[in-house]
């Protein structure tokens, strides 16, 4: 056994936790890559998160970091008072598509325009996951939830919203990648996005923000194989995937 | 230190930096912006936070946000506002983090007006957003006086990692007096901050919050905060009485301005030889209670008139302290109405004619 | 003096608020109790602005007065409203510049102080207020007119042009009233 070594590991931003998460989700896939990142940068001492309301309002049962627990779509008021008198500290906010781009669409707005120096994992899967399945601002033309039984009617609730489009409208500097996490190859690239968001923080460049496509196969009604397709084929379509906002490519403008 | 002509709003903001808190945020509001543009042109000053929000909604949980620091930090508004930072004031309670808001009243309900009133009452007393949480309240009837309840309202906080409200009416607000701040201003004890976020080294994750999805552990978290709430209801009771003296028929329950402006009345009435005692609780929660039935059931009390500028909040507190061993008579004026003492003295004393509220008598039929 | 109430009204911008927080600043001074409350209500935005001044040798009650000691009106509909209430044996400081009528009271003192003019002729149009103040001072006697100086100086002492306008119609104003206390007295007398 001498010439074996580790190669894979829990990351210490990861608690040993039994998921409570539904099989074929991805906020598990999604958790890791922040909790590897917390590591990789070694941040994870001295980060705060913010966990929404729905789904992923567990985090903290999951990421191995002091925690707070938001009123719904208020996860960036939150951060913004902390990481405003704890400039020193790294702090993220862990939200889905109904607490961010819903409820709480003003203070994401605000603090993006703002440039508050924290960062978000915006975790899109187009439905609301907790409350069993109703339409989110994110669902899809058409997509059927038990809040529109016959489809997302457009002539009637709207266009889903796109949230990185619509924060680049912004003329505040910032970070913002869509990403998915639906295959390995994507996976890889979405971590880099979650490294580059923590790192303009680390930096103290500006406000950052990874959209995740993410998935619900149970109030998709899918199994988590077609779950992954539906991303592939349906979601990444009116949402596609790239930087929509870079500091980089800013500054120089 | 000499004493300073301060407006209520400014007077507030400098009480709160001397108290070591120097993290607002705020959105504009009559008629408390002042505090927001004193504390804007004062802040860069003491290198504290100051932050205008998006909304009121914004502001109550970047206050949350801020809390977890365990830094000391306060927000002012006025009722509109108030309303609007329900949400997160509940939150802050359930998660027990201390904060410091400030209420300068306007009229209600809805948009209402921006003349001074007291129907926040309920709001503030009372629980204001969901769940089973009380705020500690103080009610200032003067800037002195408001200045020494802000800065104590911070050390409150701190002490029972609950918010504390700091309300007044909008003459609070608006009117300057002079005033004193204390200088090497010193506080009792209090226990170190060993829950705030400051980052998991070497020890567990601190996680803030208030679900908690099992009943029993949901129950046992409201039982904590209810015990808090009967401790401050043995140590944070605070109340003054005025002229109160055995051969008084009446006793007048006022707070706040309103308080002061009964004061106007009693002394008036002592000069035509009418003796009149007041009762001013100046906690609102915990209310006096002890206190208050000490003084109604005094022997020659005959009554008991609760003035108000609202339409009638507090008198329900009273209601229930009296128990009924003394009838009690309410008025009040409220949507930014102030009753004069003129008013006040009109009401003492149709109560000692026993005129008390008219009531429309029957006409016989010819 | 027990307590001594005075209400100043006329146009925003005419200086009202300043005048008063003056006066309450001078009675500071001369450790007297005080109270300074604006009207901040719907008048604020129709043009009309008052504030109350409380002066006191002992605690003050009520902020509120609706039956001031005195009154300083410096235009008409102050005039009107406030003309009225002023308690019997108050005074009545009127700004005669802008106001054309006198009140048909005869129980109170009334001043017309044609503050506009003095303080045109001063230099600056915009210290009507500091003329108003020194007559009420030299009508009522409620604070010093020398602490009066020194708060000025303190409070508006930026810029030495203005400070010596300033205390020049203060002055004036002063003078102004005392002349009319001694003949109103003198025809009391008679």
């Amino acid at each position: 056994m001498e010439d074996t070594k580790t190669i894979f590991t829990r990351p210490t931003a990861l608690k040993e936790t039994v998921t409570h998460y539904c099989p074929g989700c991805t906020h598990g896939v999604i958790h890791r890559l922040v909790a590897e990142v917390l590591d990789e940068l070694d941040l994870r001492e001295r980060t705060l998160g913010v966990a929404p309301v729905g789904c992923s309002v567990f985090a903290y049962n999951y990421i191995n970091t002091d925690f707070l627990e938001a009123p719904h779509g208020r996860a960036p008021a939150l951060a913004t008072g902390f990481k405003r008198l704890r400039p020193d500290m790294i702090v993220f906010t862990y939200q889905g598509d109904g607490d961010l781009a819903s409820i709480g669409m003003g203070e994401i707005v605000h603090s993006a325009n703002r440039g508050e120096k924290f960062t978000v994992i915006f975790v899109n899967n187009g439905i609301y996951g907790m409350t069993g399945g109703q339409m989110a601002p994110t669902t899809l033309e058409g997509q059927v939830t038990t809040t529109s039984p016959r489809g997302r009617n457009v002539a009637d609730v709207g266009m889903p919203i796109r949230v990185c489009e619509l924060l680049a409208s912004l003329a505040t500097p910032a970070y913002l990648e869509r990403v998915a996490v639906h295959t390995p190859q994507n996976i890889i690239r979405a971590k880099r996005a979650v490294r580059k968001a923590f790192t303009c923080q680390v930096e103290n460049r500006c406000f950052s923000l990874v959209e995740f496509l993410s998935t619900c196969p149970t109030n998709w009604g899918l199994t988590p194989a077609e779950s992954k397709k539906w991303v592939e084929e349906r979601t990444m379509k009116y949402f596609p995937l790239g930087c929509y906002k870079d500091p980089d490519k800013e500054v120089k403008g | 230190m000499p004493k300073i002509l301060m407006k209520g709003n400014e007077a507030i903001a400098e009480a709160a930096l001397r108290a070591g808190a120097t993290n607002y945020f705020c959105y504009p509001i009559t008629p408390q912006t002042e505090v927001a543009e004193y504390l804007a042109r004062r802040m860069p000053e003491v290198g504290g936070v100051f932050l205008q929000a998006e909304s009121e909604v914004a502001v109550g949980n970047i206050l949350f946000g801020a809390a977890a620091t365990g830094k000391r930090v306060f927000t002012s508004s006025s009722s509109p506002g108030i309303s609007l930072m329900q949400e997160a004031i509940s939150y802050i309670a359930g998660a027990q983090l201390p904060c410091v808001i400030v209420n300068i009243m306007r009229g209600g309900p809805g948009l209402g007006g921006i003349l001074p009133a007291q129907s926040d009452y309920f709001q503030a007393v009372k629980g204001g957003g969901h769940g089973d949480y009380r705020l500690l309240v103080l009610a200032p009837s003067s800037i002195q006086e408001a200045v020494d309840l802000t800065m104590l309202s911070f050390y409150l906080a701190d002490k029972y990692r609950n918010p504390v409200m700091v309300i007044g009416d909008g003459m609070i607000g608006q009117m300057m007096e002079p005033v004193e701040f204390p200088e090497n201003y010193k506080e009792p004890p209090l226990p170190p901050k060993d829950w705030a976020c400051t980052g998991a080294k070497d020890r567990e994750p601190h996680i803030i919050k208030s679900l908690f999805l099992d009943p029993i552990a949901l129950e046992e978290n409201s039982l904590i905060l209810h015990r808090k709430y009967e401790q401050m209801k043995t140590e944070e009771v605070r109340c003054e009485l005025y002229k109160t003296s055995p051969k008084n028929k009446i006793l007048i329950v006022s707070y706040g301005t309103m308080a002061r402006i009964c004061q106007t009345a009693i002394d008036e009435l002592e000069a035509e030889g009418i003796s009149v005692g007041l009762f001013r609780p100046i906690s609102l929660f915990p209310y006096p209670e002890k206190e208050l039935y000490t003084e109604v059931v005094r022997k020659n009390i005959e009554k008991v008139l609760v003035i108000e500028m609202s339409i009638g909040q507090m008198v329900e507190d009273v209601e229930r302290i009296v128990k009924g061993a003394r009838p009690i008579q309410f008025f009040g004026r409220t949507g930014g109405v102030v009753p004069s003492p003129e008013e006040a003295k009109e009401q003492i004393k149709l109560l000692l004619k026993k005129e008390t509220i008219a009531k429309p008598r029957k006409k016989k039929k010819a | 003096m027990a307590q001594f109430e005075v209400t100043l009204a006329g146009f925003g911008g005419q200086g009202i608020m300043t005048a008063g927080q003056l006066l309450a600043y001078t009675g500071i001074e001369e450790k007297k109790q005080v109270v300074w409350l604006p009207s901040y209500g719907p008048e604020m935005r129709g043009g009309t602005a008052y504030c109350t001044v409380v002066i006191s040798d002992t605690r003050i009650g009520s902020p509120i007065i609706n039956n001031p000691t005195a009154a300083c009106v410096f235009n008409r509909p102050s005039f009107d409203k406030f003309s009225p209430r002023v308690k019997p044996g108050g005074l009545l400081l009127v700004n005669s510049s802008l106001i054309d009528v006198t009140t048909d009271r005869t129980d109170i003192t009334e001043l017309l102080i044609p503050a506009n003019k003095i303080a045109l002729d001063a230099g600056n149009a915009r210290v009507a207020n500091i003329v108003i103040l020194g007559a009420f001072i030299g009508a009522s006697k409620i604070v010093s007119y020398e602490k009066t100086v020194e708060v000025i100086r303190s409070k508006l002492g930026r810029k030495k042009e203005m400070l010596d306008i300033n205390l020049n119609v203060l002055e004036k104003g002063f003078k102004l009233a005392l002349d009319i206390m001694k003949k109103a007295g003198k025809k009391e007398k008679a």
